[in-house]
């Protein structure tokens, strides 16, 4: 069979998201994430709740499913369970995800199941015209909080660590050299995939990341973590990340001045204490936002557990009849002539 | 299937009960929720229905877990009518009360008749327990028991007595006070203990000495009966079986019908069931016999919540299982905005409420059916939904195949009505010929075939769109809450065609109704002064009182609905017949009101919400107010 293209993976609907929006270029990296990956339409199965971003399926060829708010992990879960074989993928927003649907999302992480969950995090309710959200950052000034909003914003990754989440990962939605590569390993790896994207609303929260995202300045305020490699960041990769020398955690230091790049941090994604620090930094002024995989640690996953113990080959109508009517008997029965 | 209602009880053509203590005794065993006592009642209730009688039991347990000891609100009670006649009920009022202790004796003296035998377990009638029982004076001595045969035992001195010798520790011995009065509760019935005997056996395989600390019991007790000179007004009971319909029995509950016959029906339709639940009463069983039925290739899924446990059904549905989902109320409400979802995409879906009182959290041990309108109105938008309900225990397994049947036929959810005593309650059951008759297969066909293949394009008779599920090449297509476009299922604001979705979605009820067996009377004519309508578990006492006031020449007949929702296209015909129809149920009037609607005439209701079945007598007295006395 021929390999499938990008563009076989895009549906013949025109895409309605809002020139300029951030989705347009998830949804093409997803595409040809698809078609390098050597994925088939048939066995992709891509599921969303409510939002903006929740529109996807419908622009993409393979099976899709717009479900209701929050609840797309609970229909992904359900249909994997079912068919094991599909390639599941769950798009959600950060209100539909970790708002209305925070629960569902906690415990698709906790059980591990096999599918993708592709968080696009614009701090914003977008299709309902821009009140704040659950990670927008406290004093964002939105029509439902004019005076700016109260509340703490979550960070995303932090919480998909503290459900349990064995694969998280964060990236910025025009940067495709990061965005691909991770999500093509949270399809491969056996448990569910957790990609924050960092995408910009044009509308209503614009320009938010472009700090990260320029060109200049951004490599300053990111840091691209790889298993394995030294954490360096900066426009003259001149910074990066230790432990602590006072204190609790991770500090930014500058190299040079006798300060080595084998002085730094190496990232392992095995460790969870590690990625949980990382995926909590840019809240202060000179700390890097993480991107990239920050914890892939597979143990159990869920849907091969909850199968286990079903019969090896599928049973025809007959033995499960016939299975059934021992099932019945397992109780005292009698006869009346 | 209509008929089957009929047809898998075991009751067809037997007599109804008429003369208590002569054609059906009733009896009930009382104590504190430790003592063992729905063990003890549903060993009795196997034992009578294995020597052929017709029982229908009522147990009755606190909502505590461990409620405190002693006290009237952790009295657990079972109820057990057992015939050589049709009894379908527990009995308004029993002819025998076991109680165990003080709080027992307390909670149910009031539905003892007057004259019934009392057995007592005198050593549990301390001062302590008096006062937490909330007695001033001991009851045996003040009068309090004269209208009733009393019968004092020291019951945990007998039991400890015939342990003495076997080793096992005094706590150990008093726990086996519930086998001890098995094995009396069998004397006085007649009856053999040797079922009990190979169950204990069974049961206690690994404890082989509290196994036979229970045996020794169960024979002391059985024993004493034989040679202990009991006054002489204590006489047996003597029951003959029941003249039932040949075949295998056993004894099943509402909620274990309910799961086999799901599967079954999945089987049926050569489809993989999957059932996606959220622990909660009454329903939990049903999600423990799933789990169950793995190794016969159901997959179960205790989910987060009762929202996460619909969308996993209709994820699985969508991928081609048959997704299934159960609660109670105030689940079902939780669910709610789900099923919308599975209405707008069309999908096979079985929902089961097994019903408890409301609002709120209401009742959650307690039987109810106030959930009929929630069932077949409470959605957002125009959003119809099949509903059918279950009568009996046995009748669930048929309910539940007949679900599946609509599910698939027309591609829509269904919702099935059960309700908390059904749900627990034993009646003997004739196991089903499956793959015959009304069990024959009705294989689904999934959608294969790429060309001209449009996901929401009607069958113009069932009103089915093709099931098209992921994994079948050339088929992809995608489905959602938005509205679709008729046909190509493309997201459509187009006011025609919402105009055009709206009236397809209606017309597959319409096409569900055309295709229901015609209502037929359960009981009496098919015409005369009155006929009583009913749904639900609410068939056994109304038969009863009817099949008795038919007994005395009084003209009432019986309509039991399973079909709620559509309702049968006959019916307004059928209830033509009758000057009046009554229509009790276990409800403010909800079903009175449907039928007010849909019949355009007047249906009077009567309600009884007071957390059990309806009483024969409660029946008789609509009957008599009617028809006359």
């Amino acid at each position: 069979m021929t390999k499938l293209t990008v563009k076989d993976f895009a549906s013949d609907l025109d895409v309605r998201w809002c020139p300029g929006c951030g989705d347009y270029a998830v949804l093409k990296a997803l595409q040809k994430t698809l078609a390098d990956g050597g994925s088939t339409l048939e066995d992709t199965l891509v599921v969303s709740g409510i939002g903006c971003s929740s529109r996807l399926p419908y622009y993409m060829a393979t099976y899709g499913f717009h479900s209701i708010h929050g609840r797309a992990p609970t229909l992904a879960t359900g249909a994997k369970l079912a068919n094991p074989d599909l390639d599941v993928w769950v798009v959600t927003g950060d209100g539909d995800g970790l708002s209305i649907g925070g629960n569902h999302l906690l415990h698709v992480l906790r059980r591990n199941v096999d599918l993708q969950v592709v968080l696009f995090n614009n701090q914003i309710y977008g299709l309902t015209k821009g009140q704040f959200s659950p990670t927008s950052k406290q004093g964002t000034k939105s029509p439902s909080s004019p005076g700016g909003s109260v509340e703490t914003g979550l960070n995303p990754c932090v919480y998909a660590l503290g459900a349990g989440g064995q694969f998280v990962a964060r990236c910025i939605d025009t940067q495709a050299k990061v965005l691909q590569p991770v999500l093509e390993a949270a399809q491969a790896f056996k448990g569910t995939g957790f990609v924050e994207v960092l995408q910009n609303c044009v509308i209503y929260n614009d320009g938010i990341f472009d700090g990260l995202k320029d060109k200049k300045t951004g490599p300053d305020h990111t840091l691209h973590v790889e298993h394995g490699k030294p954490m360096v960041f900066g426009v003259n990769r001149d910074k990066g990340l230790r432990v602590a020398k006072s204190g609790f955690g991770l500090e930014v230091v500058t190299l040079g001045d006798g300060l080595k790049e084998e002085d730094l941090l190496v990232h392992d994604e095995k460790n969870v204490h590690l990625a949980q620090a990382l995926a909590a930094l840019g809240e202060n002024d000179g700390e890097p936002v993480v991107i990239g995989v920050l914890y892939r640690h597979g143990k159990h996953e869920f849907v091969e557990g909850a199968r286990h113990g079903l019969p090896k080959t599928p049973l025809s109508r007959d033995e499960k009849l016939n299975r059934l009517n021992a099932t019945l008997r397992t109780a005292e029965t009698w006869r009346v002539e | 299937m209509h008929e089957t209602s009929q047809e898998a009880t075991a009751l067809a053509d037997l007599p109804v009960s008429q003369t208590p203590e002569v054609d059906f005794v009733r009896i009930r065993i009382a104590g504190d929720s430790g003592d063992g006592i729905q063990l003890t009642g549903s060993r009795l209730a196997e034992s009578a229905a294995r020597f052929g009688n017709d029982i229908a039991t009522f147990p009755d347990f606190p909502a505590d877990i461990r409620a405190p000891s002693g006290t009237i609100y952790g009295v657990s009670a079972y109820s057990l009518n057992i015939g050589e006649t049709e009894v379908l009920t527990f009995g308004d009022v029993s002819d025998a009360l076991v109680a165990l202790n003080p709080a027992a004796l307390k909670k149910y003296i009031g539905e003892l008749k007057i004259g019934g035998l009392l057995i007592i377990d005198s050593s549990s009638f301390t001062e302590r327990a008096l006062e937490k029982a909330g007695y001033a004076a001991d009851p045996r001595a003040d009068g309090t028991l004269s209208d009733f045969r009393l019968l004092p035992i020291d019951i945990t001195e007998l039991t400890t007595a015939a342990l003495r010798e076997s080793g096992v520790s005094t706590k150990d011995a008093k726990r086996c006070k519930n086998m001890w009065t098995l094995g009396l509760i069998h004397w006085l019935f007649e009856r053999e203990i040797d079922g009990v005997e190979s169950w204990l056996k069974d049961k206690f395989a690994n404890k082989p000495e509290i196994a036979e600390a229970n045996l020794l019991a169960l024979r002391a007790g059985h024993m004493y009966g034989e040679v202990a000179e009991l006054p002489a007004e204590i006489s047996r009971y003597h029951i003959a079986p029941a003249p039932l319909r040949s075949g295998e029995y056993r004894t099943i509950n509402g909620n274990e019908a309910m799961a086999y016959g799901l599967y079954a029906g999945a089987t049926l339709a050569d489809l993989d069931a999957f059932y996606g639940s959220y622990p909660i009463t009454p329903a939990s069983p049903l999600l423990h016999t799933f789990a169950k039925l793995k190794e016969l290739g159901a997959l179960s899924f205790q989910a987060e919540d009762e929202i996460a446990a619909i969308g996993s059904a209709i994820g699985a549905s969508y991928a081609g299982h048959l997704g299934i989902t159960g609660s109670s109320g105030p689940g079902i409400a939780l669910k709610t905005e789900a099923l919308g979802l599975a209405v707008a995409t069309e999908l096979p879906l079985i929902v089961v409420n097994v019903q408890r009182g409301g609002p709120s959290t209401g009742l959650p041990t307690k039987t109810e059916q106030s959930d009929l309108f929630q069932a077949v109105f409470g959605r957002n938008g125009d959003t119809p939904i099949p509903v059918i309900a279950a009568s009996h225990p046995g009748d669930c397994f048929d309910v539940a195949v007949e679900a599946v049947k609509i599910a698939t036929k027309h591609m829509t959810p269904i919702f099935i009505l059960s309700d908390g005593y059904i749900a627990n309650a034993a009646a003997p059951w004739r196991l089903p010929d499956l793959g015959e008759g009304d069990y024959a297969p009705f294989p689904v066909t999934k959608a294969t075939d790429p060309d001209g293949f449009l996901p929401f394009k009607h069958d113009p008779e069932t009103l089915a769109r093709p099931w098209a599920v992921p994994g079948t090449p050339g088929l992809m297509h995608r489905i959602g809450g938005l509205e679709r476009e008729e046909g190509r299922g493309n997201i459509s604001y187009d006011g025609d065609n919402h105009q055009r979705m709206t009236e397809i979605r209606a017309a597959k009820l319409d096409a569900i109704a055309r295709d229901l067996p015609p209502q037929t009377v359960d009981s009496g004519g098919t015409s005369g002064k009155l006929a009583l309508v009913g749904w639900g578990s609410s068939w056994g006492p109304i038969r009863v009182a009817t099949r008795r006031a038919i007994l005395k020449g009084k003209p009432v007949s019986h309509v039991h609905l399973r079909h709620i929702w559509p309702l049968p296209p006959n019916l307004k015909a059928l209830l033509e017949g009758f000057d009046e129809i009554v229509v009790p149920e276990m409800n403010n009037g909800q079903l009175a009101t449907l039928l007010r609607a849909e019949l355009g005439r007047p249906v009077p209701g009567v309600s009884c919400v007071k957390g059990r079945p309806f009483l024969v007598r409660e029946i008789t007295d609509i009957i008599n107010d009617v028809i006359g006395g």
